[in-house]
C-alpha cells in the first residue's frame, strides 16, 4: 500500500495538525518508507490468529463505588495551569461546529 | 389522506446511572455543582492519570441489560472512540464498540393497553460522558464544565423499528418507566440524564429498501422528540413529493423554532478511529453475577401490571396507574398485604391518598404515611368506627403529621357511636321530644324519618352509626303504629 | 574520597551506619553536577541545592532519631521527565508542555518519597519518550559520559546518561521498546523493564499504554533490586498494576545459578549486529556455562515481524495518548486565531516536533476508517505470535539472551534524519514490551571504549531469578558500578 499526499493531509486534519507544503511531501516520503517497512507484516498469514490488545490475564478489574469529594486546592492548581479561565469555567475560543 | 410515506425510526438513548460515583474515578456524581468541583485528574484527563472501572455502573449496567431483555456478553471491553471537542477531556471518549456489554434485547410499547410493537434493542454498551460546553450565540467564547464528564452512561440502540414520531415518544416514556423502575437512572431528560437522538427516514409504502436517514439531536424532552419527527417527516415527504433526494446529514431541533437545521454533513463525518482501551483489562461477566443482578431485579411494570389484574381483580384503569410508579405498587401491594380488600384498598390508594402523595414534595417511600396507616384506616372504616367523612379527616391528619389513624380517632373522640343501647336512649328521646315528626310519618310522610335522623345526629355530634340509626327509628316508629 | 563514586547501595549502607550524612551525599552530588552537567546535559529541571538538602535533613533528623527508614533513605535520585511530580515541571521534553507543573504525583514518586529517597531533578529525554537518542528533547542535547560527541541513548537518555556520570545514585526511566535498556547499555548502566503490570503506570504520562513500563536505571545490579523493590506493587489507581504478594528481590542476590537455562534466538545474533558486540555477549555467556549455566540455541522466527508490528501499536496508541494536548486545559496554548479550529491546529502544530509528529500522523492512519483491519488488526496478531514463540522457549529455558542494542552509542546527529535506521535500534528490545515480559540490560564489556549491554529477558513476574541471574553474571565480567570518566572542569 502507497499513501499519497492527499491521504497525508487527510490523517493531518484528522489529528488535527498543520503542514507547510514541504512537510506534506518529506512526510509523504518518509510515510511510504516506514509503510515499506511495515508491510512486511503481509508476508505471513495471520488470518485465525487471535489479536492480543491485552498482555495480561487480567479482566474485570473494578472498583466500589465511593466518592471522594473534589480537592478545591487541587482544582485551584488545576485552573492555575489553563491557559484561560473564567469564574471556575476553563474559557475557549467559540466553537464553531 | 392516507399518508403517502411508511416513516422508520431508530433511536439512540443516552442514560445517565445512578451510581455515587463517576465511572472512572471517585469524583461525585452529581448534577448541580459550582463548575469543575466535581472534578480530579482522572475526569480531567490530566497526563498521567488512568481509570479504574466502577463495579455499580457495572452492575447497574447489567440490570438495565436484563430489563431490557438482552442477551449479555460474557466478554466485553471497552474502545476508544477518538475526536477533538473542548468538552472531551482526554480527547476521547472511553467507550464500547466491537464487544458491548450487551446486544439482542426487545421492549414491548403499549398505547392505551395495547401492544404497538416489540421493539428491538441492538445494543446496549457501557461509555463515559462528557462535560458540559456553555456557549451563548455571539459570544466571543465558550466555558467548560467538567463536572458531568466521567459520569457512567449507557447507551441503548434500538432497531428501526418504530413508524411514527407518536411511538417514539411512547417508546422513550416506556424505556423510562422501565429504568426508574429498576433505579437504574433517575431519567430526567431536563438535566440531562436521558437523552435521545434519532435516525429517521421514509420510504414509499411497500417498498423494501430504507430510504436515507438522517439524524436528529437535540431533542430535550418527550414532546420534543415527538415534534421534531413530526417536524422532519414532513420536511422529507416535501422533498420527496417534488421528487428532490434526502441528504444524508445530522440536523438539530430547535425546540424555539420548532425546526431542525444542518449541523454537519457526510463530508464531516468523523472518522473515530476506535481501538481497545488498554489502560481497562476486558469485562468478564461471570453467570453468579448474573444471576445475583437477575434475582436482584424487580418485577417489571408490564408484568406486574398483568399480575394485578389477575391477582387482585383490579381493573385494567387501576393496576396502570398503580404499576405506573414502582413506589405507588410497592405501597399498593403491602397495604393489601395487611389488610386483604384490594378493591377498597386500590379505590382510597387512587383517590385520596394519590391526591395527597401528589401535593407531597418527597418521594412516596419518604411519606410518613405508609401502607400500615392506610390498612388501619380501612379497618376503622370496615369496622364502622368511624363514618367515610371522618376517615377523609383522619387520612389527612395522619398523612401531615404520620400518626396512627386510631391515635388520631381515640385523641379526637371521633369514633362512632355503634353501641345499641346508647343509641337506643339517644333514638328514645329524640321520638319522645318529637311528638309532630312521629306523627307525620304515621300519617304516610316517610321523609320525617329524614328528619329524626338528623336530629338524632346532631344529639351525638355526628358520631352515630347512620344505619344503625336508621334500623332503630324505623324498628321504635313501627313500634309506636301498632 | 568522592561519596559519588559509591553505588547507592554502598552509600546508604554508610548513611545506616552513620559514617556519613545525607547532607554530605546531596552536597558531594550537586559539587559532581556542578563539574560535570554542563557536559552530560543530563538534566531538564534541577531542583536548587536548598530545597535538596532541605530533604536530606529531615532524612538525616529521622535517622538520628532512630526512625527505621528505608534502604535507599537520604539518597539522591532523579526521576524521568514524563514521571509527574506535585509542583515540580514535567514536561516530557515537549514545548506543548513547556512550564507544565502537575498538580499531583506518579505513584512511583510517591513511593520513593515515602521510602525518603531525595529528587535532585528531572531527567531529559526524548520528547514524549518518541526516540532512540534523546535527540528529539525539545530543549538540548544530552551527550554520552563515555564519549561527548556520542548521544547517551534513549528515550530515557537523560537518566541513563545521569547515573553513569556519577551525577545522581540512580534514576527511573520509562521503557516501550527499549527505551529503559537501549539507553542503560549505551551509557554502561544496568536497566530494568519490568514485567507489565508489575509497576504503578499512574501518573507517569502515556506514550503507549499497553506497553509503557517504568523502571530503575542503576550502577549496578544490587542497586536495581533495591530500587525495585521500592517501586514495585499493586497501586488500585492503575487497573493493569498486577495484585500479587509483594516481593524481596534482594533476597535473590547472591544465590547461585547452576543449573540454569538460557536461550540465545538465532534472530537475534544474525545481520545488522555488529561482529564484536556479538562477542562481548557471547563471551559473556562462556562465562556462564563456567558456573552451572546451559546455553541454548532457540528459534523465534516472528522476531522478525516484531518492529514493524511495534510501529503500527505504539504510534497508534500515541496518537490517542497525545491528543488531549489541545491547548485548552494546560500547557501551550496558542491562541491567536478566531476559533477552536485555530486553537487546535497552531497550538498542536507548534507544540510537538517532528518525530511526535511523524508518529501521531502514522498511528492516526493506522487506525483510520479503512486501514484498521490492514494494518492496527495485523500488528496485534503478531503481537499473540510473537508471544507464543517466546513461551515456548521459556517452556523449557529459563531466560533468553540477546545483545541490548546492535550497536554502540552513535555519533551525534548521525541517524538523525533517518527514521527507518533509527527505529532499528529497538530491535532486541521491542519483543519484550510487545509481551509485556520483564527484561534487563547489564554492562557485558566495550567496544572502542564504549561500553555495550545485554540484554536478558524472563518469564512474566521473574525479576527475582533475573536480578539473581544478573548479579552473578555481573561479578564474573567483573564491570560492576563503573562510572564513566569524565575530564573535569578546572577547579
Ligand atoms: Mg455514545
Ligand atoms: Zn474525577
Amino acid at each position: 500500500m502507497k499513501i499519497s499526499r492527499k491521504e497525508v493531509e487527510h490523517v493531518a486534519a484528522l489529528a488535527r495538525l498543520a503542514f507547510s507544503p514541504e512537510e506534506v511531501e518529506l512526510f509523504t516520503r518518509q510515510f511510504n518508507d516506514i509503510l515499506d517497512y511495515i508491510n512486511k507484516l503481509n508476508e505471513i498469514d495471520l488470518e485465525d490468529v487471535e489479536p492480543t490488545s491485552h498482555v495480561q490475564p487480567l479482566h474485570t478489574v473494578l472498583r466500589e463505588d465511593e466518592a471522594v469529594p473534589g480537592d478545591s486546592a487541587l482544582l485551584e492548581a488545576v485552573l492555575r495551569e489553563a491557559p484561560e479561565t473564567e469564574n471556575g469555567f476553563f474559557k475557549v475560543p467559540p466553537v464553531i461546529d | 389522506m392516507p399518508a403517502a410515506y411508511e416513516v422508520i425510526i431508530g433511536l439512540e438513548v443516552h442514560v445517565e446511572l445512578h451510581t455515587t460515583s463517576k465511572m472512572f474515578c471517585a469524583c461525585p456524581n452529581r448534577f448541580g455543582a459550582e463548575p469543575n468541583t466535581n472534578t480530579c485528574p482522572v475526569c480531567l484527563g490530566l497526563p498521567g492519570s488512568l481509570p479504574v472501572f466502577n463495579k455499580n455502573a457495572l452492575e447497574l449496567a447489567l440490570r438495565a441489560a436484563l430489563a431490557l431483555n438482552c442477551r449479555v456478553n460474557r466478554y466485553s471491553r471497552f474502545a476508544r472512540k477518538n475526536y477533538f471537542y473542548p468538552d472531551l477531556p482526554k480527547a476521547y471518549q472511553i467507550s464500547q464498540y466491537e464487544f458491548p456489554l450487551a446486544a439482542h434485547g426487545q421492549l414491548a410499547v403499549y398505547k392505551n393497553r395495547e401492544l404497538l410493537r416489540n421493539v428491538k434493542i441492538e445494543r446496549l454498551h457501557l461509555e463515559e460522558d462528557a462535560g458540559k460546553l456553555l456557549h451563548d450565540e455571539g459570544q466571543a467564547y465558550s466555558y467548560v464544565d467538567y463536572n458531568r464528564c466521567g459520569v457512567p452512561l449507557v447507551e441503548i440502540v434500538t432497531g428501526p423499528d418504530l413508524r411514527s414520531p407518536e411511538e417514539a415518544r411512547i417508546f422513550l416514556e416506556t424505556l423510562r418507566r422501565t429504568l426508574l423502575y429498576t433505579r437504574i437512572s433517575d431519567c430526567k431528560m431536563e438535566e440531562g440524564s436521558l437523552r435521545c437522538d434519532a435516525n429517521i427516514s421514509l420510504r414509499p409504502w411497500g417498498s423494501e429498501t430504507l430510504g436515507q436517514k438522517v439524524e436528529i439531536k437535540n431533542m430535550n424532552s418527550f414532546k420534543a422528540v415527538q415534534r421534531g419527527l413530526e417536524y422532519e417527516v414532513k420536511r422529507q415527504a416535501e422533498i420527496l413529493d417534488r421528487g428532490g433526494r434526502i441528504n444524508q446529514e445530522t440536523r438539530r431541533w430547535h425546540e424555539d423554532k420548532g425546526m431542525t437545521d444542518e449541523m454537519r454533513s457526510k463530508e464531516g463525518e468523523q472518522d473515530y478511529r476506535y481501538f481497545p482501551e488498554p489502560d481497562l483489562p476486558p469485562v468478564i461477566v461471570e453467570d453468579s453475577l448474573l444471576t445475583r443482578i437477575g434475582t436482584e431485579l424487580p418485577e417489571l411494570p408490564l408484568p406486574r401490571y398483568r399480575r394485578l389484574l389477575a391477582e387482585y381483580g383490579l381493573t385494567p384503569y387501576q393496576a396502570e396507574i398503580i404499576t405506573g410508579d414502582r413506589d405507588l405498587a410497592d405501597f399498593y401491594e403491602e397495604t393489601v398485604r395487611i389488610y386483604y380488600e384490594p378493591q377498597k384498598a386500590a379505590n382510597w390508594l387512587l383517590g385520596d391518598v394519590l391526591k395527597l402523595f401528589k401535593q407531597f414534595p418527597g418521594a412516596i417511600k419518604q411519606s410518613p404515611f405508609t401502607p400500615l396507616h392506610l390498612a388501619q384506616l380501612l379497618k376503622l372504616v370496615d369496622g364502622e368506627q368511624i363514618s367515610g367523612r371522618t376517615a377523609k379527616e383522619v387520612l389527612e391528619e395522619s398523612f401531615n403529621s404520620g400518626k396512627m389513624p386510631e391515635l388520631i380517632v381515640r385523641e379526637k373522640s371521633l369514633g362512632q357511636i355503634s353501641e345499641s343501647h346508647e343509641l337506643e336512649k339517644v333514638v328514645d328521646t329524640v321520638l319522645r321530644e318529637n311528638g309532630a315528626a312521629v306523627r307525620d310519618y304515621r300519617e304516610g310522610h316517610k321523609k320525617a324519618v329524614t328528619f329524626l335522623m338528623g336530629s338524632v345526629m346532631k344529639a351525638t355530634g355526628g358520631k352515630a352509626n347512620p344505619q344503625l340509626v336508621i334500623a332503630l327509628l324505623e324498628e321504635k316508629l313501627a313500634k309506636i303504629g301498632e | 574520597m568522592h561519596l559519588f563514586t559509591l553505588t547507592a547501595v554502598e552509600a546508604a549502607q554508610a548513611l545506616q551506619r552513620r559514617e556519613i550524612s545525607s547532607v554530605q551525599l546531596v552536597r558531594d552530588i550537586y559539587d559532581r553536577i556542578d563539574n560535570v552537567e554542563p557536559q552530560v546535559r543530563g538534566f531538564i529541571s534541577l531542583l536548587s541545592r536548598e530545597e535538596a538538602l532541605a530533604a536530606a535533613e529531615n532524612v538525616d533528623r529521622m535517622l538520628k532519631q532512630g526512625v527505621s527508614l528505608s534502604p535507599l533513605a537520604g539518597i539522591p535520585m532523579a526521576l524521568k521527565d514524563n514521571i509527574c511530580t506535585n509542583g515540580i515541571p514535567t514536561t516530557c521534553a515537549s514545548l506543548i508542555l513547556k512550564g507544565y507543573r502537575p498538580p499531583y504525583d506518579a505513584h512511583v514518586t510517591t513511593a520513593l518519597r515515602e521510602a525518603g529517597a531525595i529528587l535532585i531533578g528531572k531527567s531529559n529525554m526524548d520528547e514524549f519518550a518518541m526516540g532512540s537518542s534523546t535527540e528529539n528533547s525539545a530543549y538540548h542535547l544530552t551527550c554520552n559520559p563515555w564519549d561527548l560527541q556520542r548521544v547517551p541513548g534513549g528515550s530515557s537518555g537523560g537518566s541513563a546518561a545521569l547515573v553513569a556520570a556519577g551525577e545522581v545514585f540512580f534514576a527511573l526511566g520509562s521503557d516501550t521498546g527499549g527505551s529503559i535498556r537501549q539507553p542503560a547499555s549505551f551509557c554502561g548502566v544496568v536497566g530494568l523493564k519490568p514485567t507489565y503490570g508489575l509497576v504503578s503506570r499512574y501518573g507517569l504520562i502515556a506514550f503507549a499504554s499497553s506497553l509503557d513500563q517504568i523502571g530503575p536505571l542503576t550502577r549496578d545490579v544490587q542497586d536495581c533490586a533495591y530500587v525495585l523493590e521500592i517501586i514495585a506493587g499493586h497501586d488500585p489507581r492503575d487497573s493493569t498494576s498486577v495484585s500479587r504478594e509483594k516481593e524481596r528481590y534482594t533476597a535473590y542476590l547472591g544465590k547461585e545459578i547452576k543449573g540454569q537455562r538460557v536461550a540465545l534466538p538465532v534472530e537475534c545474533f544474525g545481520e545488522g549486529l555488529e561482529k564484536e558486540i556479538k562477542e562481548l555477549v557471547m563471551g559473556a555467556l562462556a562465562k556462564c556455562t563456567e558456573v552451572g549455566v546451559s546455553v541454548y540455541e532457540a528459534s523465534a522466527p516472528s522476531t522478525a515481524y516484531a518492529l514493524p508490528a511495534y510501529y503500527l501499536v505504539a504510534p497508534a496508541e500515541a496518537s490517542s495518548n497525545l491528543a488531549r494536548y489541545d491547548g485548552i486545559q494546560y500547557g501551550l496554548s496558542i491562541r491567536s486565531g478566531s476559533n477552536l479550529l485555530d486553537l487546535y491546529y497552531a497550538t498542536r502544530s507548534k507544540g510537538f516536533g517532528a518525530e511526535v509528529k511523524r508518529r501521531i500522523m502514522l498511528g492516526t492512519y493506522a487506525l483510520s476508517s479503512g486501514y484498521y483491519d490492514a494494518y492496527y488488526l495485523k500488528a496485534l496478531k503478531m503481537r499473540t505470535l510473537i508471544r507464543q514463540e517466546f513461551e515456548s522457549i521459556f517452556k523449557d529455558h529459563d531466560f533468553i539472551v540477546t545483545p541490548t542494542s546492535p550497536t554502540v552509542a552513535f555519533k551525534i546527529g548521525e541517524q538523525k534524519d533517518d527514521p527507518l535506521t533509527m527505529y532499528l535500534n529497538d530491535i532486541y528490545t521491542i519483543t519484550a514490551n510487545l509481551c509485556g515480559f520483564p527484561a534487563i540490560s547489564i554492562p557485558c564489556g566495550f567496544v572502542e571504549g564504549m561500553p555495550v549491554g545485554l540484554q536478558v529477558i524472563g518469564r512474566p513476574f521473574d525479576e527475582g531469578r533475573m536480578l539473581q541471574f544478573c548479579y552473578v553474571l555481573e561479578s564474573l565480567l567483573g564491570l560492576k558500578g563503573r562510572l564513566a570518566e569524565m575530564k573535569l572542569k578546572e577547579e
